[in-house]
């Protein structure tokens, strides 16, 4: 099956983005495929390579990026979401990407599932 | 053809996600898919006549849900029991609306193919 992803909250104050990738790293075990990981709302926070956790605790900035490098998934950021939040490309960690609303419902459209973490 | 649902269950300010929703609706409306909005919850107060947002210095987005009409969204449904529960009723919103009991907006929500929740 084909997922695509909305994660609507930001890292560490919400468990979203945790099981956001729980369920990419899941789904693409069992042989499912998740086009696209789209980052809105607070979400936008996960995509910003100044973050710094205590190194006994996991890094969910990181571990979007590994999921990118290794299976291609697309990692978007809402632009509107983001510049509001002061979330610019030059403060992308690699893997990551931003552009429109557009990408959102275009997952909607060419996927098998829509799958949202957030409130 | 997909069917696209926008379920808006929060107060129109106070969070973000009213605002937010608005915006990811007026791009689904430009994607020519069948885009429908639900208000229920505190979400029903979205559509409330009368906001006025200058004592907390927000910009008040209520009257974006009157230009919905010109992007061809025509579907806005307000859940029965959430507007009673508020003391709430068609005359005091701003747009003209199908209020639908909950049972009926549950089996809208089961035809759907994309359901967003703000």
């Amino acid at each position: 099956m084909k997922f695509g992803i909305l994660v609507s909250e930001g890292p560490y104050t919400h468990q979203a983005s945790d099981t956001a990738y729980q369920f990419c790293a899941a789904a693409l075990a069992k042989g499912h495929s998740v086009q696209r990981v789209f980052f809105y709302h607070d979400g936008v926070y996960n995509a910003t390579r100044l973050t710094e956790p205590p190194q006994d605790d996991r890094h969910i900035v990181n571990r979007w990026s590994a999921l990118a490098a290794e299976h291609g998934v697309d990692l978007v950021v809402c632009v509107a979401a983001a510049l509001r939040r002061g979330i610019k490309d030059e403060v992308l960690a690699p893997g990551f990407r931003i552009s429109g609303l557009g990408q959102l419902v275009d997952s909607g459209i060419k996927t098998d599932r829509l799958v949202t973490f957030g409130d | 053809m997909k069917k696209f649902m926008f379920v808006n269950r929060k107060a129109p300010y106070g969070t973000i996600h009213a605002l937010e929703s608005l915006e990811v609706v007026l791009i689904a409306a430009t994607f020519d898919q069948d885009v429908s909005l639900v208000f229920l919850d505190d979400g029903v107060y979205e559509l409330a006549k009368g906001q006025d947002t200058q004592g907390i210095g927000i910009k008040n987005h209520s009257k974006t849900y009157r230009a919905l009409d010109g992007y061809d969204v025509e579907k806005l449904y307000v859940e029965r029991e959430s507007l009673e529960a508020r003391g709430l009723n068609e005359g005091d919103l701003i747009v003209d609306v199908e209020v639908l009991s909950s049972a009926e907006m549950a089996a809208l929500m089961t035809e759907q193919d994309v359901v967003l929740s703000f």
